[in-house]
């Protein structure tokens, strides 16, 4: 995959038009999630947080859940479901109609000009996309808890970020990387291998889909402990 | 096999099995340069696959397959890949990229293959449609293609590089008779004018005993029938006889 990645020409076009159908055209699905996990999650930990005499950790426990876990999984899943499925189809349908095989009698490397370029644009993407699932999640629990404290933006955002060190950010937010990595060979290996005509295309989607989110989940166990032995500190 | 003669292609005991099945069966045969053969035969009989072996889309079972100077059975990726810049692949349904439009399908190779600048290859892919009546629609999405268009330009792009072999995968399947017609003057044109070696696939015996010199008739795996259409008529195998009567 690297060797093909590397070797010319490069699938610079490629890689930004399946950075386009993976990125962008995600993001208002990414946004809409993050921001409505966010305000549930406010509504469900306030009364019992507030019950406590602990109200002021709402933000701190909204930004602690969001960056550390939820914001990586959830993007992870939702993309395993709506690009993972997206892939598995599209390449599966191009092997149902003989496109693939188009390609390689024009001499071009289909594996470097399809597979490749839907791999590299994931593993880009999904951090990216698990940013604006961050802070949109960030935004929809401040709007929720601004709507029953009126708590200003400023104090929220200080009592968000006042916890919240750089390992409990940039390690789970670059292991989306990996969930990346994952729905794009998984996805792109149902597409491209299949040999069943229409009737293959549908379960190619399929098996992306739950293949992928499975492995995800996975391996959001192992890279967890991963980086608990990385950085013993957000283990405590 | 003298390989000094001047066969385009040539096919030295080729066998192909899918699991159990049997799909061709010791099969031989050659092509000379710049003449076309037709290959006839019940649906299910192998043609298709001789076709994919040809551009070595499949790998055969046994036997050995020649493009030119090349055994192609024996060549690794990047030699296959030369010998396929001679050839040109109509496929059945036109195998158009749906995500791109006309114009960078048969773009593209020019763009991987060759090294034409914009303009060059702006004015190839122009003058390419042009021969198949395209050029005003280079702008369209596959999907916005009738079926007659999807097939001429499924057949510009097998063009656009200007291959020594054309391989076509029932061109005619699916079309009325005039846009059938239009396909097989196409052909023919490209055998004549260009010199092009032609193997057509087909169904259309009409449009077979137009556009080929020399014909393969197959049946259940086994080329029955190999030869002229006079020849062929008076072949031993009645269903030779039958496929290549026109009706």
């Amino acid at each position: 995959m690297i060797v093909d990645l590397l070797r010319p020409p490069l699938e610079i076009a490629q890689v930004v038009r399946q950075l386009s159908e993976a990125g962008s055209k995600s993001l208002p699905l990414v946004i809409a999630s993050g921001f409505a996990l966010g305000t549930v999650m406010t509504f469900h930990t306030r009364s019992t947080l507030v019950t406590f005499g602990a109200g002021a950790l709402i933000p701190a426990v909204q930004s602690l859940a969001f960056f550390v876990e939820i914001g990586p999984l959830v993007a992870g899943l939702l993309l395993a479901g709506r690009v993972g499925s997206g892939i598995g189809a599209v390449l599966a349908n191009m092997r149902a109609t003989e496109q693939i095989d188009s390609i390689e009698s024009l001499s071009i490397d289909s594996f470097k000009f399809l597979v490749v370029p839907r791999v590299v644009a994931c593993v880009i993407a999904l951090p990216l996309l698990t940013l604006f699932m961050d802070f949109s999640g960030l935004l929809g629990g401040f709007l929720s808890e601004f709507a029953s404290s009126r708590i200003s933006f400023h104090l929220y955002v200080t009592r968000a970020f006042e916890d919240l060190g750089w390992s409990n950010f940039i390690p789970p937010t670059l292991k989306t990387a990996v969930f990346g990595f994952i729905i794009g060979t998984v996805s792109s290996f149902f597409g491209y291998t299949t040999n069943e005509g229409a009737h293959g295309v549908g379960k190619a989607a399929t098996n992306s889909v739950v293949v992928s989110s499975l492995l995800i989940i996975l391996a959001d166990v192992i890279l967890i402990k991963c980086i608990f032995f990385a950085f013993p500190e957000n283990a405590l | 096999m003298n390989v000094e003669t001047k066969a385009a292609v040539v096919f030295e005991h080729v066998s192909k099995a899918f699991g159990p099945k049997q799909v061709l069966r010791d099969v031989s045969f050659e092509v000379p340069s710049g003449q076309a053969l037709c290959i006839l035969g019940r649906s299910g009989t192998g043609k298709s696959v001789t076709l994919k072996l040809l551009i070595s889309l499949l790998k055969p079972d046994q036997g050995k397959i020649w493009i030119e100077q090349d055994e192609i059975t024996r060549l690794n990726e990047a030699d296959l890949s030369k010998v396929r810049r001679k050839m040109g692949f109509l496929f059945q349904d036109a195998a158009l990229f749906d995500s791109f439009s006309l114009y960078d399908n048969l773009a593209l190779p020019l763009q991987r293959l060759t090294d034409k600048t914009r303009e060059e290859i702006d004015s190839v892919v122009t003058k390419v449609l042009g021969q198949v009546g395209l050029a005003g629609d280079k702008a369209k999405m596959p999907a916005a293609l009738s079926g007659g268009m999807r097939k001429r330009a499924g057949l510009a792009r097998a063009l656009v590089l200007e291959p020594k072999i054309l391989l076509a995968d029932e061109p005619s399947s699916g079309l009325d008779r005039i846009t059938a017609s239009e396909i097989d003057e196409l052909l023919l044109r490209q055998k004549t004018e260009h010199q092009t070696t032609v193997i057509v696939v087909t169904h259309d015996v009409h449009g077979a005993r137009r556009v080929g010199d020399r014909f393969a008739v197959f049946d259940k795996g086994d080329l029955i029938a190999y030869g002229t259409s006079s020849e062929i008529e008076r072949s031993e195998h009645e269903t030779a006889r039958k496929l290549i009567m026109e009706h």
